[in-house]
């Protein structure tokens, strides 16, 4: 019964552009638009009244590895997480010709666009930003190619306010992420949306950069 | 764990505390040093030092009253420990009134031998009261979240933060602790299966076991005042609902279906009611509904992020977590005038909880950078801070 799950890197993208902020714009969003600078052009960015991309992260974030322990039913202590470092990003381009996006497997591969495991959101939002819609894509044409395979949606919220409330913000990013998955026709059964709040940040720092990076969703493989 | 006392009242009331009689056997800390601590550092008393020529007494008819006049005390506390035959303590105490040289309270308790600290809290609660006119809130319980050394530990602990003991313990994280009305439980969650589920334990033995883990997200555990069921917050059959689950375990029952997020339920202390935040109105706000599901009625309105309700224990307070100029501030609202007050400066607030006796509220904020526990009167005007190495987050007053 023990599932393996295989240690995920999760790349950072490198993203630019912002979708408009959200009606509700608090404070800090607004004031968020410190310049930063704009990746090389790699994907197109809609460059009118948008707040500044966030800033390419050289380092990406943190990955931590993910085994799944059998629940702990005792409160005795639990043995050290082990943590690895990331991955650095892929290169900004892709292999040139068409990239294998069904054989199993395939996502381990360093250089596939299915090493894409993040999609980032805006202050107390979960709307997809159509950035991210090649990502969405990739991995629902590996999910449906590989029925076998299984992903974890992992939801991810900033720092700010209730850990609580952020556990929701992030369970609605991750949600968010599984109906896109399956619009596009990925089986339920197929997918698992969770969150961690405001619990696994992945860059660490109270500023509008750390914050960008956190707001996230992570889509992490459990291979059989 | 230290205490720093950060306000205090504008006019504290002088208490003079005589070190109590105590057998010869070493039982450790003398009773009358915990009572000064617990009473000084509350903000509202100030302790008054004995000259050193002035009698230290232990017993009625040893009291020169005129000393404590001089020492401008407005009330003394004496005391004795003695040893029961069964081993048992009995610690016997006198309060007077100095100015008029009257007896306020005469009284004894009788404590097993390690009991010395918890009937000196118990102390400082009755002498409050009689000295005050409302009761004290000593002799609790706290539960918190230390993260130290990249773990995570549930701690329980006394009021003043002393006899801190780890319940869990996890390289995951835990949050959300939740007393159960009795005391003998905590529930929370925890995430040391790579997602939120609700746990229960037992303090008396450590023994727990699951009360949700189903597909999606489990957290926020709330226990009904009767003790038999809890609120959680689900994303099983869609994004974060409020669930009743019995205590024991079970299926739980949605309460009402929005399509917004639902989250953080707490009862009222009379079980008609869940206060809750949603995002229904736009807008991270404080809403109640009747335990029976049912209409919604929006409880906060001022400012756009309103979170964390908590309930003082006769129902009237409802404290939480209100953002202002982009802080995040503990705030109070009086529920029969909607009446909305902010309490502190800090920028993080969070997890506001009342103190049982409902006249202080524990919550959990950041000082240079480092989480600290930390308590203000519901008057906004006595403050206290509780630091430990590592980082505190996530308190829950005993009830």
């Amino acid at each position: 019964m023990t599932r393996q799950t295989h240690a995920i890197v999760l790349l950072g993208l490198l993203l630019a552009g912002c979708a408009s902020a959200p009606t509700e714009a608090p404070v800090e969003e607004r004031v968020a638009t410190k310049p930063t600078p704009v990746p090389p052009a790699r994907e197109t960015t809609t460059p009118t009244t948008q707040l500044p991309p966030p800033t390419p992260k050289p380092e990406g974030p943190k990955a931590t590895t993910t085994p799944v322990s059998p629940p702990v039913v005792e409160t005795r202590p639990l043995p050290p997480q082990p943590i690895q470092p990331s991955t650095p990003p892929a290169p900004g381009k892709e292999a040139k010709g068409k990239p294998d996006l069904t054989t199993p497997g395939a996502h381990k591969d360093p250089s596939s666009p299915l090493a894409q495991r993040v999609i980032y959101f805006e202050f107390d939002s979960a709307v997809i930003d159509a950035r991210f819609q090649p990502v969405i894509d990739a991995h629902a044409t590996y999910l449906r190619a590989n029925p076998g395979f299984k992903v974890i949606l992992q939801g991810h919220a900033d720092e700010r306010g209730s850990r609580e409330y952020n556990l929701a913000l992030g369970q609605r990013r991750a949600e968010s992420v599984r109906q896109a998955l399956s619009l596009l026709g990925v089986a339920d059964g197929q997918m698992e949306a969770v969150s961690f709040g405001e619990e696994k940040p992945a860059v660490q720092g109270s500023n509008e950069e750390a914050w960008r990076m956190n707001r996230r969703t992570e889509i992490h493989y459990v291979d059989e | 764990m230290t205490i720093e006392i950060v306000g205090g009242a504008a006019k504290r009331l002088p208490v003079a505390i005589v070190p109590f009689a105590m057998p010869a056997a070493a039982l450790g800390e003398n009773p009358a040093t915990v009572v000064a601590a617990d009473l000084g550092r509350s903000g509202y008393f100030q302790i008054v030092e004995a000259a050193q020529a002035d009698a230290r007494p232990t017993r009625p008819q040893d009291i020169r009253m005129g000393d404590w006049r001089r020492a401008g005390a407005d009330a003394l506390l004496i005391g004795q420990v003695a040893t029961l035959p069964d081993n048992r303590l009995e610690v016997r105490f006198w309060l007077y009134d100095v100015v008029r040289a009257s007896e306020l309270l005469a009284s004894s308790l009788t404590v097993p031998a390690s009991g010395l600290r918890a009937a000196a809290h118990q102390i400082a609660d009755m002498v409050h009261e009689k000295l005050l006119g409302e009761p004290g809130s000593y002799s609790g319980r706290i539960a918190y979240v230390l993260k130290r050394d990249g773990w995570y530990e549930l701690q329980v602990a006394d009021a003043d933060s002393h006899n801190a003991h780890t319940i869990a313990r996890s390289p995951e994280p835990i949050i959300s602790p939740a007393w159960s009305p009795d005391g003998t439980r905590i529930a929370y969650v925890s995430f040391e299966q790579k997602k939120p589920v609700v746990y229960v334990q037992r303090l008396a033995d450590g023994s727990r076991r699951v009360l949700a883990n189903f597909r999606g997200s489990n957290s926020a555990p709330a226990w009904s005042p009767d003790g038999r069921q809890l609120a959680v917050v689900l994303s099983r059959d869609a994004t974060s609902q409020i669930y009743l689950i019995d205590a024991e375990g079970g299926e739980p029952r949605r309460i009402a279906s929005s399509l917004a997020l639902d989250t953080e339920p707490v009862f009222s202390p009379d079980g008609q009611w869940l206060y809750f935040t949603s995002d229904r109105g736009g807008s991270p706000q404080i809403y109640r509904m009747p335990v029976t599901g049912g209409q919604a009625q929006r409880i906060t309105y001022e400012g756009g992020y309103n979170v964390s309700p908590a309930l003082s224990p006769d129902g009237r307070l409802l404290a939480f977590i209100h953002r202002r100029d982009g802080q995040f501030h503990v705030a109070v609202m009086d529920l029969a005038t909607r009446q909305m007050r902010v309490l502190t400066d800090t920028a993080f607030d969070e997890s506001p909880s009342f103190a049982p006796n409902g006249r202080s509220i524990l919550y959990a904020t950041l000082v240079n950078g480092r989480g600290v526990l930390a308590t203000v009167s519901v008057d906004g005007r006595v403050k206290q801070r509780l630091t430990q190495t590592g980082d505190l987050r996530e308190p829950a007053w005993a009830p």
